[in-house]
């Protein structure tokens, strides 16, 4: 099963790649890892999109909180929570293509943020499954390439991850 | 006052009572080496080679409850310690590595003996660090031995470039340590605990199953008060040996690939385990379904959460300080006088000691050719069971965690987690350092011993008086009965045709050799080693190369599926009797 963990770790060098060789080193996955510092300079927040097993998922919590480093460790998936991702995507728009692609955008409310001769590269946050629609209900030859962020996540409402 | 980093650290070693640290110099420490030579607070041993280093300083660790420590220089001195530091984690032993780097300039260019050890080393350390500043220096030190000593311990690197070694700073080194995101367990859960009792007091069959855990947090005397208070069977692990007095009735011998026949019995028709500082390791409970297809109640007390139910599911997990939880329990029990059903527990070791009767260890001893359990037996006997014992790895080693009773932790030093041939012989050495007025034994076989003899020069420089019991088989021997039970008596390689003499080997590097060919010879020459209280002994006991250790229990297999010795195999075993009368049943 997919599960999407929150990660607060010290801001050190080195801090990720300790939680990269673990996934790495015990044969767990990572579907998806974004990281930046939080409003506290001296930590950085992870969202780990991970799957498997619930016992795997315990080790790799249990594994995660056991790092010097890490400060605490949540499993998102169990209670409410959002998540969004951001994509970048370059597409080729001349001719009437110029407009159909623009009307896309704006059904998805996607931004265009770059407009050449030849191209679009439009910005589309959510979910990943809106940003795999958008993928999907374009012409695939129309698409230069393709940048995403991976999910950020955060529990809604009270639930907070926060030292 | 301004000092260089490698005095400070010199200072910090010093602050942190550090008695020895073993090591090797190099250009990158060389900084360090200079601070060394200025100071009397602690001594430095010269080994011959870096793992060595990290070993002895493992094994200093493990048979005191200091903590060790180990220098070495960059590039191949740090990739040579990694088996060392690789060995010290497995078995969780509290530890300091220091590491030279190259100068920061230079740190990523490809420098001469560069290598990343913070990197090389990560999978294998508790924590490392990389001090890029000196002023970072002392509290990363004090923020190193805090991380090795506390909750479940192991090994940390610390790496200091070169310019760090000679950059200048204040020394301050700092009282306390508090890290925000490291906050170890101590406490056990009181709801948990008084479940626990509450299972004991349910136990028709209850077994107790001790682990390193029990030996690292110095809970030997809470265990032995819990099982002696319950008069309930004990097992320990390779790594538990000593946790619980091997000779004491109630001790039923190690569980596992080569345990007792009474202990997996035990172990696999029990229905309440209580299991303490143990993991269930795989070469313990072989296979967990079949563990589990008897279905049992399962307490398990470790201060490592990731420990807990990684094998087999737990019905009541206990997260603490071993010593402190077992104090919590026993205060528990003895406060509700909550005992196991007694008529049970009387039917449960007719059971056990039926299973005891046909004494799995048993091997034909005869006149001619010297069995390696013989030699094991005798050991105990001659050194009264008092030596600390160390061993390399292979037959010889679970010879001697069969036959030598260890009746008191810290007693027997063995690589049980990664099983690093090469290890008997440094961690000897370091053994005997922390323990000067000790006999130390070290066990080892043909094979073993030639992975760091060049030891035998660091044992004569610091005169450190061990034993060494070669059990020379001519053979591989774990590999050998492998290769004979698993692939048709196919001896690729394991046969080493080139041994050294060995008497002539031990005489060379200035020590005392010998050779026992014959049973008769066997007591005599060990009293005669052990009197030479300052020598060196290099014992080599020409055994039976075909010996193999029973009982084993072969991968995939259940606890009570072991393939028994010679003498039991056409035996009329006692099965588990069901219908004995422990009470209600499943």
């Amino acid at each position: 099963m997919r599960h999407i963990l929150s990660v607060l770790i010290e801001n050190e060098a080195g801090a990720l790649s300790r939680v990269t060789g673990l996934f790495s080193a015990r044969g767990y996955n990572i579907d998806s890892l974004t990281v930046q510092t939080t409003e506290d300079p001296t930590m950085s927040r992870m969202t780990i999109v991970t799957h498997g097993s619930e016992d795997v998922i315990e080790q790799i919590t249990k594994q995660l909180n056991k790092l010097i480093e890490v400060v605490k460790v949540i499993d998102l998936n169990e209670a409410d929570h959002i998540e969004r991702e951001l994509m970048l995507i370059k597409v080729r728009a001349t001719g009437k293509d110029r407009d159909e692609m623009k009307r896309m955008a704006d059904i998805f409310r996607g931004r265009i943020i770059d407009v050449t001769e030849k191209s679009y590269t439009i910005e589309l946050t959510g979910p990943g499954e809106k940003l795999d629609a958008f993928i999907k209900a374009l012409d695939q030859a129309v698409i230069l390439e393709t940048v995403r962020t991976g999910a950020s996540g955060i529990g809604r409402g009270e639930r907070i991850l926060k030292l | 006052m301004e000092i260089s980093g490698a005095e400070i650290l010199a200072r910090c070693l010093a602050e942190e009572n550090v008695e020895f640290v073993f090591g090797y110099p190099g250009g990158a420490v060389l900084e360090i080496y200079d601070a060394i030579f200025k100071q009397n607070k602690f001594k430095h041993v010269l080994v011959r080679h870096e793992q060595a280093a990290v070993h002895a300083a493992d094994a200093y660790s493990r048979s005191s409850e200091k903590i060790g420590v180990a220098l070495v220089t960059s590039g191949p001195g740090a990739t040579n310690a990694i088996t060392g530091i690789a060995t010290a984690f497995m078995d969780s032993i509290p530890m300091v590595v220091i590491s030279g780097q190259v100068g920061t300039p230079m740190i990523g260019s490809d420098a001469f003996q560069e290598v990343d050890m913070v990197g090389c080393s990560r999978p294998v350390v508790k924590h490392n660090f990389l001090v890029k500043d000196v002023k970072d220096l002392a509290a990363t030190v004090k923020k190193a031995f805090y991380i090795a000593t506390t909750g479940r311990p192991g090994p940390v690197v610390i790496d200091i470039p070169k310019d760090v070694t000679q950059a200048k700073a204040v020394f301050e080194y700092p009282k306390s340590v508090s890290i925000r995101s490291y906050n170890p367990p101590v406490k056990g859960h009181p709801g948990q605990i008084k479940k626990a009792a509450q299972l004991l007091a349910e136990a028709k069959r209850p077994f107790i199953y001790v682990g390193g855990g029990a030996v690292l947090g110095n809970a030997a005397a809470e265990v032995t008060e819990l099982v002696r208070l319950l008069n309930v069977p004990c097992t320990n692990t390779l790594m538990g040996l000593g946790a619980y007095p091997g000779s004491d009735p109630l001790f039923v011998g190690m569980l596992g690939m080569h345990g007792t026949y009474e202990a997996n019995m035990a172990m696999q028709y029990a229905d309440t385990i209580i299991a303490i500082g143990a993991r269930f390791d795989d070469r313990v409970i072989s296979n967990p379904t079949q563990f589990l297809s008897q279905a049992k109640k399962i307490v398990q007390i470790d201060i490592d959460p990731s420990s807990i139910a990684k094998r087999v599911k737990v019905d009541v997990p206990i997260v603490g300080d071993v010593k402190d939880v077992l104090k919590d329990l026993i205060a528990i029990l003895k406060e509700t006088n909550v005992r196991p059903n007694e008529k049970a527990l009387a039917a449960w070791w007719d059971q056990i000691n039926d299973w005891r009767k046909p004494n799995s260890l048993w091997y034909p001893q005869d006149d001619e050719i010297i069995q390696p359990q013989f030699v094991m037996q005798k050991l105990f006997e001659v050194t009264g069971g008092n030596a600390i014992i160390t061993s390399d790895v292979g037959q010889h080693q679970m010879f001697t965690a069969q036959y030598y009773a260890f009746n008191r932790p810290r007693q027997w030093i063995n690589s049980g987690g990664l099983g690093t041939m090469g290890f008997g012989l440094p961690a000897a050495m370091g053994a005997q350092l922390a323990n000067p007025y000790a006999d130390v034994a070290c066990i080892t076989g043909d094979g073993s011993i030639q992975m760091n003899i060049q030891e035998l020069s660091t044992c004569k420089q610091y005169h450190t008086p061990v034993k060494i019991i070669n059990l020379n088989n001519g053979y591989l021997g774990m590999v050998r009965q492998w290769q004979e039970f698993f692939y048709g008596t196919r001896y690729s390689e394991s046969y080493v045709d080139a041994l050294p003499d060995f008497v002539k080997l031990a005489e060379a590097y200035g020590h005392v050799g010998m050779q026992i060919t014959k049973p008769a010879d066997v007591e005599p020459a060990l009293r005669e080693a052990f009197a030479m209280k300052e020598r060196l002994v290099f014992m080599d006991f020409l055994t039976n190369p075909k010996a193999n250790v029973f009982p084993m229990i072969q991968n995939g297999k259940g606890l009570n599926q072991m393939d028994l010795p010679p003498h039991m195999q056409n035996m009329q075993l006692v099965p588990f009797e069901n219908n004995r009368d422990y009470g209600n049943l499943c």
